[in-house]
């Protein structure tokens, strides 16, 4: 990035400077965010795009992490659309900008031809809000269906099931007589229809918007051979397919057997998470971060405990985790990376047709590690484990089972040799094993290679994060670029490579795993030092007083980066709680990247970005 | 040359497939479901080879101390001295506060002489379709009082009979727990300075204390 003036300014303070380089150049245009406990700058609409090209061209914040809105309703009134931006491969703390719309004509420029990562987090913000942005080349609705009525995530919107407003609901005590909701709330009676809407005048939107823009029917044309008359034809892959690791679906156009054009339509698993936190206390969520990408439920954790902890830095009596926590924190978390590079490196096989067996090769080492979790945070893979300024509990002693059940057969293994026999001997050997078994197999050599290709300014441009970046050339990774944790004081490489291909993309999970043991082979002194300390700071509460403001923790998840946007208002629930999903934003980057590919293709490329639908839909 | 690295993987395929019948041999005329050969066999020693097939319903594998699944709730043992049965739970509603999903249901005990509340829930409902099994209640009961459980064979046939859970449901010994739980029960025993309740505790705590007055006075 030697042609990026900006990435070679190193000054204490770069966001300042940014900030005060921009009034500069946009007096009227650009006011700080002055608010307690707010950062950044509000830009007038009308400039929104002129000041976000200068902000990516001349201060080199080239890369949109997190776009959404926030509902200010009863605060002001009026939307606000925020936008986390940084500068890649450089690294360091973000540039953060807001427009903001009032809340009965929301409106606002779209950003997308100047960040294009910004076109599925647009539309999220356009179904789920409201806000309309001008200039979006294809402003649908993508996490619910056309034709719903409202956006949910507005503050005044009420689900089926509506209780209260927040957690928790008086009706459980101290006068808990048990109903269901279904039963006071009979199903046909929960939902609200549209004003003035008749049965008799209603249209199915149907599938329609779904084809929009593509061209169906019998239509055959000369398309690419010269005298070959071939016929554009509209394929559905999903959203019941094997490859689509979940409830996801492709809309293909083909001709003859290449791609043209795909559209992801996602949302089958949509539950509205981020209204649910809302509800929920800040406690609350933290179970319910693990069911986002239920993989790697550990480092989902981390990343809310680090966005709440921020927050409650604000205060006055905030105490940072202990140095245990951040131990085991960190120790939970690459064990995780470990997990889901397995798992997405297993999967992909699936995908080419090698059906489970190199699939259950690769999880068998997974168990253990589950196991390990299971005997530390009580669950294999909702593990409910990190607790605002440490966590839940410290290590057991031993991994041992209690038999109750009938039939119930014990194990019994001190907990630092099992670990040291995991991270030591056998995670080195089972990714020596699957490098061995795969890496060169000219099945996989030719399936994967030159396929896919993702060069390094669209990976950037699409906002696209974790492995789909690096395996372009681009070494940025959270871990480094911004530390959290005690990152700074481990010894790893960031793991990186040119092609931008399928196969690299799969190098690059072998990579990281490697780095992963050699940072878990750090940790296993770090414990054994450390044994007997707290694994929480301050007292445990399970209402915690979180200061007004704003916060964005993110974390290097496995599948790229995890970010919690959260907005405290200072009450006992997130006023806004926001998940900047990596596997439903690295998704942008699907459709160019399968042009002109094979059909057969598709699926390799979309088990290479390894996604979760849990976290894709939310 | 070209096929090399196919033949390499089918080798590994290979090793693998021999390696659990080679494991099988080990535990030959000794038998393979015995504790001390799970144990091998389950083990994260890389001295294990092979697979890592369970052979469930013939054999389970016994979950660890903390593991979590639908809470209970404490009471006396039945054959206690004092109070046997008696509920731990003192309805003060800090578990149906926290819990996330909000499955908890409590109805404060009341005093029928006072009509003031009393420390004991009338009823105790935990709808078991909603449970995430997180934990958080167990982890913020003031009273050990509330506990998850290690019963994860809970299915049945008819969801709306069965799945609300009721105090009586819920109730399960204090014996129950300290025999799925040996360590962590020891630990909370620890930490309120006995293994009964913590009221308890702190009547006989302030019993001593007048007793000691008394002796100091006469
Ligand atoms: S927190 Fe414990 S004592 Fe309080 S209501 Fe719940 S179970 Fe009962
Ligand atoms: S385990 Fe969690 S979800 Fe279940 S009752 Fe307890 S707090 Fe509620």
């Amino acid at each position: 990035m030697a042609e990026n003036p900006a990435a070679e300014v190193t000054t204490a303070n770069p966001v300042a400077e940014a900030i005060a380089a921009l009034k500069a150049q946009f007096p009227d245009a650009v006011t700080e965010d002055d608010r307690k406990g707010y950062t950044g700058i509000v830009v007038d609409p009308e400039s929104l795009v002129e000041v976000a090209t200068a902000v990516r061209d001349t201060l080199g914040y080239n890369y949109l992490s997190s776009a959404t809105a926030v509902d200010y309703l009863g605060k002001g009134d009026y939307f606000e659309m925020v936008y986390h931006t940084y500068r890649v491969p450089a690294g360091g703390p973000p540039l953060v900008i807001k427009a903001r719309t009032p809340r009965d004509k929301a409106t606002l420029p779209s950003v997308i031809s100047v960040w294009p990562g910004a076109d599925f987090q647009e539309r999220e913000a356009y179904d789920l809000m409201g806000i309309r942005f001008e200039g979006h080349p294809n402003l649908k609705r993508i996490l619910l269906w056309e034709g719903f009525d409202g956006h949910p995530l507005r503050k005044d919107w009420k689900e089926a099931y509506y209780e209260q407003d927040q957690k928790p609901f008086d009706s459980r005590w101290p006068q808990g007589h048990v109903h269901r909701a279904e039963e006071r709330n009979p199903y046909g009676k929960n939902v609200r229809y549209p004003e003035g809407f008749t049965l008799d005048d209603f249209t199915p939107v149907g599938e329609a918007p779904n084809y929009e823009g593509i061209d169906l029917g019998v239509n055959v044309q000369e398309m690419t051979t010269p005298g070959l008359k071939t016929d554009r034809l509209v394929v559905n892959l999903g959203p019941h397919h094997p490859s689509t690791h979940g409830v996801f679906r492709m809309v293909v156009t083909l001709n003859g057997e290449t791609v043209e054009d795909l559209q992801p339509v996602m949302g089958y698993l949509h539950r509205n998470h981020e209204k649910i936190g809302e509800r929920n206390t800040f406690l609350q969520n933290m179970p319910f971060t693990d069911r986002l990408d239920y993989i790697t439920s550990m480092s989902n954790n981390l990343g809310y405990a680090l966005a709440v902890e921020r927050l409650l830095s604000l205060g006055p009596r905030y105490q940072p985790p202990t140095y245990r926590a951040e131990v085991i924190r960190v120790l939970m978390v690459e064990l995780t990376r470990v997990v889901s590079h397995m798992w997405a490196i297993g999967f992909l096989l699936n995908d080419l047709g090698a059906f489970y067996t190199p699939a259950l090769y690769a999880i068998a080492e997974r168990e253990l590690i589950l196991d390990f979790f299971e005997a530390v945070a009580g669950s294999r893979m909702m593990c409910n484990y990190m607790r605002f300024g440490g966590v839940f509990k410290d290590l057991p002693e031993r991994i041992q089972g209690i038999p109750l059940l009938a039939n119930d057969r014990v194990r019994n293994e001190a907990t630092l040799d099992y670990l040291a026999n995991i991270i030591n001997e056998r995670l080195p050997r089972a990714i020596d094993e699957l490098d061995n078994y795969l890496t060169n197999n000219e099945i996989i050599v030719t399936r994967c290679q030159g396929v896919g290709i993702l060069p390094p300014e669209m990976a950037i441009a699409y906002s696209a994060a974790g492995p789909l970046l690096r395996a372009s050339g681009v070494p940025y990774d959270v871990r480094r670029a911004e530390p959290y944790s005690i990152y700074p004081e481990l010894d790893f490489d960031v793991a990186v490579r040119y092609n931008g291909d399928i196969y690299d993309r799969y190098l690059l999970r072998i990579d990281e795993m490697r780095q992963s043991v050699r940072i878990l082979k750090q940790l296993l002194p770090r414990l054994r030092e450390t044994e007997g300390q707290p694994i929480i700071s301050g007292s445990k509460a399970y209402s915690p007083r979180v200061p007004e403001g704003e916060a964005y923790g993110r974390v290097e998840n496995p599948k790229g980066e995890l970010g919690y946007y959260v907005v405290s208002d200072g009450g006992q629930n997130p006023w806004r709680y926001h998940v900047r999903a990596p596997s439903y934003i690295n998704l942008t980057a699907l459709g160019p990247m399968t042009k002109g590919h094979k059909v057969a293709d598709i699926v390799a490329i979309l088990g290479s970005i390894d996604i979760i639908l849990g976290e894709v839909d939310r | 040359m070209y096929g090399l690295g196919i033949l390499k993987g089918m080798g590994v395929t290979l090793k693998h497939f021999l390696d659990t019948y080679i494991e099988d041999l080990r535990f030959l005329g000794k038998g393979k479901r015995t504790d001390v050969a799970f144990n091998l066999r389950q083990s994260g020693s890389n001295q294990r080879l092979g697979l890592f097939t369970v052979e469930y319903p013939e054999e389970k594998i016994a979950v660890p101390e903390r593991f979590r699944f639908i809470p209970f709730l404490v009471i006396n043992n039945l054959d206690a001295e004092e109070d046997p049965g008696k509920i731990w739970c003192t309805s003060c509603g800090i578990c149906a506060k926290v819990c996330p999903p909000q499955c908890i249901w409590i109805v404060r005990g009341t005093d029928p002489e006072t009509g003031r509340p009393k420390p004991e829930p009338e009823e105790f409902y935990i709808d078991i379709d909603i449970c995430m099994n997180c934990g958080l209640c167990a982890e913020f009961c003031p009273f050990d009082a509330i506990k998850m459980d290690h019963d994860y064979e809970l299915a049945s046939y008819d969801r709306t009979t069965h799945h609300i859970f009721d105090k009586a449901r819920l109730s399960k010994e204090f014996r129950y727990w300290r025999s799925i739980a040996p360590t962590i029960s020891a630990e909370e025993a620890e930490a309120r300075g006995g293994w009964e309740h913590k009221d308890v505790l702190k009547e006989k705590a302030k019993a001593a204390r007048t007793a000691d007055k008394a002796t100091g006075a006469s």
